[in-house]
């Protein structure tokens, strides 16, 4: 390398007093040179420490961590050894910063515009008067489309894309040579996240700027960086180009990590990694992977390898890199468990809207003029018993309403919900009867929410065995220890409370409780999406084994694509509480006819260097769908002319039985 | 409830949890310091009618504000009376009326918050104007219309106390329960089909319990106040028994001549509301409700 690293970490160490007194390592070792013009992805799982590498970059350390050795050079001098002038000059200066989150991270209070000019106050050597141009200036680079009305508004007033589009714009206020993007993209729609990417890679090209991402998803690494480093249990376990790391790495660990996650066109379960990652000051003396590689010897156990150089540049952490190509990169596990919609029907949705606009006093009393829109409309799906049913669609595109109604949370205002082919029931869950209770359970998003914190795991599990087969004593015991075999954890599980337990145990721990209860119908409402993909893909496996055994119904919500293909017999794709598309999985992935379905199955990343998603609409806000017409006619890019704007398009069954709601002709889709 | 919990493990782990929690208040130096306090003025609170030199009715004309002296370590008031024995003993009345008023406002004013913030509805818009009017009042004016009505005694002080100090804990409660309510284990639990008894008690409970913990203690260390207050006005414990606020109102007079009069009871109350103040804030860190940690970490 002929130019000097612009930011040049050398042997990191980082880490924090544990309770005992002692310090525990949370970064080991880590070295990290990026240049001008280079971008860097930093890979990991959650507790990998990447976050904490990337904060470190700008020499900042949350409280409670210390720096145990090493060094962080910006340009050349250490980060912590420069005065708090200094270093507020450069953070948002000459090294920006996009946050994960960043709806959280602009003030709520203030105007765009204002929060802008501030950052510019701070960042930038123009004239005071010259910064209103500037601002719209740098907005127009974001590509927000009408930058002055946007200085106008509040954060709440824009959407998810929109607002992380302002927080790039302000990380660029001051004219940086490094940025530092924390998940940029975690969180944000699929179409969204690739427009989002699209204009960080021109941005990069553009400005020659050094950029790190930090990011659990390999897909998004796949698509911004050239280098990838992947971080395990605090240190640096593999480097090298994008292309080599992403498609032979040299390194199990990596391998497995790409074999867990799901991907379009794999019809079997992605690969789950067993075990999980050290806690720190728990890593051992040997390779901090080894108790849960395949190719782990004594060797391995005993000593920490070294970082070895591989022929075409790939830096490992592995004494046996040449023997890791015996792991598949791919994941074929699984066969997923499938079943034809012709077995006797589990449930029928019937008509089903729902709306969430509250009919106050007001309301009652002067009626608005127009009828309000609902949020859901027109559900109808007939699902067979042992079907899997998977619900796609972006975020307010009303997969989770939908799984509320069916549960009982959320009385529906139109339509009807049938237990079986025939047997209605009522809308809100006081009044089911507790068979009817008992047939339907539901896992929720995050495990962190829908596990008292306060309960061991026999107290959660007890509450439906209590409930409903009036449990007591040893049996409800025996009961609880079965259940928990069948998500394959121990009964020593049962005395934990949940903040003991990892994600996928949490999660694992869910699933038992909903099986607690015998249910016919599972609804899983992105059940995955709190989780690693290597814990992802163990869920996976859990759901379908258990799909196996008990020939359980699923409704399996998700907004990743590649999730719901991994599982589902039959899949939903929804745009704003509208079916646009529903069919055998095989077919909607296989030859997707609906413009909206086509547009999210290109948006869809995958850990692959070559393969580029087509951007074919632009990420617009909608708020209401609109009222008549088809819910997607604002933003198709294959929309006709006014009759998708008056006429809701007629439903056409293809000769694969799926079954598309567009104007356009069957045959010319 | 009839029905006896089959499970043994969580009772003890309970016990573990108070004990780990108390370990890791201890930890904390507001915490070593405050626990240290509350517990001393617990405890002479118990043994000082043991350990005091003297009858603290016992006058002596002849010593008549004096100063400190090996006989009298904080001098005498103005009727002779040993001013150490008198702080000693100065605080038991306080510690009685209001250890039992404190849990009593706890109790009630956290129900009255748990249920309006589980129901909402109109009933919880009324109750909470009412608190907010409440709120706007100086607190000792309505303590003292009571008083003047109802009479002096304990058996008047100690319900009044309680009812007035748990009107603050309704807003309390019915906050923290608000933010129980909106978790996913909630609406787990109703759909699975739970009555909403078994909810409040097994999954919301447990959950403010910590909250109303904190909570607790802070209304503890309001209430000796508000009972000092009182007895300063004249409105609370009558003489001659001992007490912080009656003897800083009898002593403030002569503050010029004897300010150990009114330094010692002022000392012994400051020091045990400073103590439980600071165990408040440490059981605060402790349980993770301390709001200015959270946004850091």
């Amino acid at each position: 390398m002929a130019e000097p690293a612009l930011i040049d970490i050398r042997n990191l160490t980082v880490g924090f007093r544990a309770r005992s007194g002692a310090l525990l390592p949370v970064l080991r070792n880590v070295d990290l040179q990026v240049c001008r013009g280079e971008s860097l992805g930093i890979v990991g799982e959650s507790g990998s420490g990447k976050s904490t590498l990337a904060l470190a970059a700008m020499g900042f350390l949350k409280r409670g961590l210390q720096r145990m050795g090493g060094q962080v050079l910006f340009n050349g001098d250490d980060m912590f050894d420069r005065t708090r002038k200094q270093l507020e000059a450069i953070r948002g200066g000459q090294l920006g910063v996009v946050p994960q989150n960043s709806g959280q991270s602009l003030t709520p209070t203030l105007r765009i515009g204002t929060q802008m000019r501030e950052a510019l106050r701070l960042h930038c050597t123009l004239p005071e008067a010259e910064h209103e141009a500037r601002v719209i200036n740098l907005l127009s680079q974001v590509r927000l489309p009408d930058p002055s009305t946007i200085m106008q508004r509040y954060p709440h007033e824009l959407s998810g894309g929109q607002q992380q589009r302002v927080a790039i714009a302000m990380a660029l206020a001051g004219e940086p040579d490094a940025l530092l993007l924390d998940e940029p993209t975690t969180g944000l729609d699929v179409t969204t996240q690739a427009h989002i990417l699209e204009l960080l890679r021109e941005l990069a090209r553009t400005r020659n700027m050094a950029m790190v991402y930090v990011s659990h998803d390999l897909g998004v690494i796949a698509r911004v960086c050239e280098k990838v480093q992947v971080l395990y249990a605090g240190e640096v376990v593999l480097e090298g180009p994008t292309r080599h790391v992403l498609t032979d790495p040299l390194h199990p660990y990596a391998r497995g990590l790409l074999a867990s996650i799901p991907r379009l066109g794999e019809t079997h379960l992605p690969v789950a990694l067993d075990g999980r990652p050290p806690t720190p000051g728990k890593t051992g003396s040997g390779c901090a992977f080894a108790p849960r590689c395949v190719l782990a010897n004594d060797q391995c156990r005993s000593k920490r390898p070294p970082l070895i150089t591989s022929a075409h540049g790939e830096v490992t952490r592995c004494f046996y890199p040449e023997k890791t190509g015996q792991i598949a990169t791919i994941g074929s596990g699984t066969d997923p468990v499938h079943h034809d919609a012709c077995g006797d029907t589990a449930l029928t949705l019937r008509d089903l809207s729902i709306s969430y606009a509250r009919s106050g006093l007001i309301e009652r009393l002067f009626p608005p003029a127009v009828p309000t829109v609902p949020t859901v409309d027109g559900i109808s799906i007939i699902l067979a018993k042992g079907e899997t049913l998977g619900l796609v669609g972006e975020s307010g595109s009303g997969k989770s309403t939908i799984l509320k109604s069916i549960a009982g949370l959320l009385p529906p205002s139109g339509g009807q919900i049938l237990m079986g082919a025939d047997t209605p029931l009522t809308p809100n869950v006081e009044r089911r009867r507790p068979d009817q209770l008992r047939c339907i359970q539901m896992v929720f998003q995050n495990p962190d929410e829908s596990l008292n914190p306060r309960q061991s795991v026999l107290e959660i599990l007890s509450q439906p065995l209590r409930l409903y087969f009036n449990l007591r004593g040893r049996a409800l015991q025996d009961r609880a220890v079965e259940l928990l075999e069948t998500v394959r954890l121990g009964s020593h599980y049962l005395d934990r409370r949940p903040e003991q337990l990892s994600g996928g145990e949490k999660q694992r721990v869910a699933v038992a409780r909903a099986f607690a209860a015998n249910p016919e119908i599972v609804l899983c409402d992105e059940i995955t999406s709190a989780l690693d993909v290597s814990v992802q893909a163990a869920v996976l496996e859990l759901l379908n084994d258990l799909k196996k055994s008990m020939d359980t119904t699923y409704i399996f919500v998700s907004h990743d694509l590649t999730v719901v293909r991994a599982l589902s017999d039959r899949v939903a794709v929804l745009y704003q509480g509208r079916i646009c598309e529903v069919g055998p999985a095989a077919a909607v992935y296989g030859s997707p006819s609906h413009p909206y379905t086509d547009i999210l199955l290109n948006a869809v990343l995958e850990p692959d260097p070559d393969v580029a998603p087509k951007l074919m609409a632009e990420d617009v806000v909608e708020l209401a769908p609109p009222a008549c017409g088809c819910p997607f006619q604002r933003r198709c890019p294959r929309k006709l002319d006014s009759v998708c704007e008056t006429d809701t398009p007629p439903s056409q069954t293809g000769a694969d039985g799926h079954v598309v709601r567009c104007h356009i002709p069957l045959n010319e889709l | 409830m009839t029905e006896v919990s089959p499970i043994t493990a969580p009772a003890q782990s309970r016990l573990q949890r108070v004990l780990t929690t108390l370990q890791e208040v201890v930890r904390l130096p507001s915490g070593s310091i405050g626990l240290t306090l509350v517990t001393l003025h617990i405890v002479l609170a118990l043994i000082s009618p043991l350990i005091v030199p003297y009858d603290f009715k016992e006058m002596n004309s002849a010593i008549i504000l004096a100063d400190p002296s090996a006989a009298h370590w904080l001098g005498t008031d103005h009727l002779g009376r040993d001013v150490m024995t008198r702080v000693l003993l100065g605080g038991r009345e306080a510690l009685i009326v209001t250890g039992i008023a404190t849990p009593a406002a706890l109790i009630w004013g956290g129900l009255t918050g748990v249920l309006l913030g589980l129901r909402g509805g109109w009933l919880d818009e009324v109750v909470m104007r009412l608190v907010d009017a409440f709120l706007a009042l100086p607190g000792v004016l309505p303590l003292l219309v009571l008083v003047t009505v109802f009479g002096t005694g304990n058996d008047v002080l100690i319900p009044t106390l309680a009812f007035f100090f748990g009107i603050p804990v309704i807003r309390v409660a019915r906050a923290a329960t608000h933010e129980v309510v909106a978790r996913d284990f909630i609406s787990a639990a109703r759909a699975r089909g739970h009555s909403q008894l078994t909810i409040v008690r097994r999954e919301l409970m447990p959950n403010v319990l910590d909250t109303m913990m904190v909570e607790g203690a802070m209304r503890w260390s309001w209430m000796l106040l508000g009972f000092s207050a009182l007895s300063f006005l004249g409105f609370g414990v009558s003489p001659p028994t001992p007490d912080w606020g009656l003897m800083i109102a009898d002593a403030r007079v002569y503050m010029s001549l004897a300010p150990w009069g009114v330094l010692g009871p002022v000392v012994a109350l400051s020091s045990l509301i400073i103590g439980i103040n600071l165990t408040a804030d440490a059981l605060a860190k402790t349980l993770g409700l301390d709001r200015s940690r959270k946004a850091v970490v």
